[in-house]
């Protein structure tokens, strides 16, 4: 039998691989943060229907998000072989080899990134500031020195939605930083959260954490009163974009579900309720982004 | 008693009509009422988002006969200063009294029957209010006949309401399940009949 040429040997990623990629993307972390980058670019007052550019934005996000979590997964794949809720991730199982992992996220970010460049300078830096600030600051940086780590994360999580306005409007204003802001504070509901209800894997994996740092009662509190602050942010955003006032009562009346469950678990915390804001959290975002488009078609 | 899938989409389809009532049913309105009913339907979206998303177990807190209280008395307070309007400093001072006195019964210890007459009067007059003030003002022609379905959301409110403060207060006229099967479909048609009733009312 005769060697097989470098082109017969390649071979294209099996339906089973490409579902392994796709998981390592966290398709539903993706694409809440590409919803608000989509909601900033719209909060400028675009044009709605301007698909090209809606495509644009929507393509270059995803894929630099998309990127950004594999490379992460990708570094951090000891430490998630160490945690049941990660030990059965691609990277940390096996699944998937470390070199192709590399290959993909780099692939994905590069193309991201690259994208957004081509779109406009401004929001191709903000988008590689975000990808930069969430690998290389966050993951292989402060992740395994520092609980602060998460701040770190937040700004990441927040250049999205600074991005998406920066493009829409050609320049980086007092909103697009008030929204980012909304989406940094509204992070650490999720990371906490996380950080609290599977401690202990965080703790066999020696990576440091606001509950290990400085335990429950202060991440409790610092849960709520960034939940608090987050409300805050996107109530003062939704003003400087000039929010229909009906809307604006429907994120007062969310934000105040938000702040009732941030009381409750600083005076009666119990696991419950700590998810419970973890989970409303993401549906107030959620409903926060729509609004912004609503506001917008 | 888990939620099932009817649950979900009745509760998802509530917090739908309650966002929509408080974002775009009520312009127009005075500013007191305006104020009473977002905080009526802002409980009424919170509340079934909460039970959408931790399940019928957010009831067994104690705090849900006070919150169930304010829904109704805000309702009826932003229903009798449009449409009665010589009552209306009145009843605002009947629902904050009314509120109050709830909350202190329910907070510190209280003897007897004090706490349940306070939630029986309280959930009463408001309940009648919303039940009564829109089906006389159809009856009589002072309102489109559409608006007679907000007394119809009233009927169920006091009924759904009623039943959950019994609950909490430890002498139920329904039982726990039976109140955990009809309350997603009470809160949908009653978000439903205010809805309709308010906007072709």
């Amino acid at each position: 039998m005769t060697a097989q040429s470098p082109i017969t040997n390649y071979q294209l990623p099996t339906p089973k691989k490409i579902s392994l990629y796709w998981s390592l993307t966290k398709p539903l972390q993706s694409g809440l943060l590409l919803a608000t980058g989509l909601a900033g670019y719209m909060s400028a007052r675009c044009p709605v229907f301007n698909m090209g550019t809606i495509l644009g934005v929507a393509g270059s996000l995803f894929l630099a998000i998309a990127g950004s979590t594999v490379l992460n997964m990708w570094w951090d794949r000891d430490i998630d072989a160490k945690m049941g809720r990660t030990q059965k991730r691609a990277t940390s199982s096996g699944q998937l080899t470390e070199k192709e992992v590399l290959r993909v996220g780099l692939f994905l970010s590069l193309v991201g990134v690259g994208w957004a460049v081509a779109l406009d300078a401004l929001y191709g830096l903000i988008v590689f500031a975000g990808l930069f600030f969430d690998v290389v600051v966050y993951s292989i940086w402060l992740k395994r020195r520092t609980a602060w780590s998460i701040v770190w994360g937040g700004v990441s999580g927040a250049m999205p939605i600074l991005a998406g306005r920066a493009l829409g409007l050609g320049a980086v204003d007092w909103v697009g930083l008030t929204l980012a802001l909304g989406i940094l504070f509204w992070i650490p509901t999720h990371t906490l959260t996380f950080s609290m209800k599977f401690s202990k894997d965080y703790a066999a994996a020696c990576v440091p954490t606001f509950p290990s740092t400085y335990g429950l009662g202060v991440t409790r509190a610092t849960i709520a009163i960034s939940s608090v602050l987050a409300a805050l942010a996107m109530i003062v955003a939704g003003i400087g974009i000039g929010m229909d006032w009906g809307f604006l009562r429907l994120l007062g009346v969310l934000s105040a579900g938000l702040l009732m469950l941030a009381v409750a678990i600083t005076f009666k915390p119990t696991e419950s309720v700590n998810f419970g804001l973890f989970k409303y959290a993401s549906v107030y975002m959620l409903a926060a982004m729509i609004l912004v488009v609503l506001e917008v078609i | 008693m888990k939620l099932s899938p009817l649950d979900r989409i009745l509760l998802l389809l509530t917090v739908l009509l309650a966002s929509y009532q408080v974002s775009a049913g009520i312009d127009g309105f005075d500013t007191l009422p305006i104020i009473a009913y977002t905080i009526a339907f802002g409980v009424i979206l919170v509340a079934a988002l909460l039970i959408f998303i931790l399940g019928f177990g957010v009831l067994d807190s104690p705090i849900v006969v006070i919150v169930s209280t304010i829904i109704p008395l805000s309702l009826a307070v932003g229903l009798i200063h449009q449409h009665a309007a010589s009552f209306g400093t009145w009843y605002l001072v009947f629902a904050i009294i009314g509120f109050l006195a709830v909350t202190l019964t329910r907070s510190i210890p209280a003897p007897g029957k004090i706490p349940t007459i306070v939630l029986a009067i309280v959930h009463g007059i408001a309940g009648m209010t919303i039940f009564l003030l829109p089906i006389v003002l159809s009856i009589q022609g002072n309102a489109h006949p559409m608006f007679s379905l907000v007394g119809v959301g009233g009927a169920l409110i006091g009924i759904g309401g009623l039943a959950l403060s019994f609950l909490k207060a430890g002498k139920p006229i329904l039982s726990q399940e039976v109140i955990h099967k009809i309350l997603p479909v009470i809160l949908f048609l009653m978000s439903l009949c205010f809805v309709m009733g308010f906007k072709y009312g």
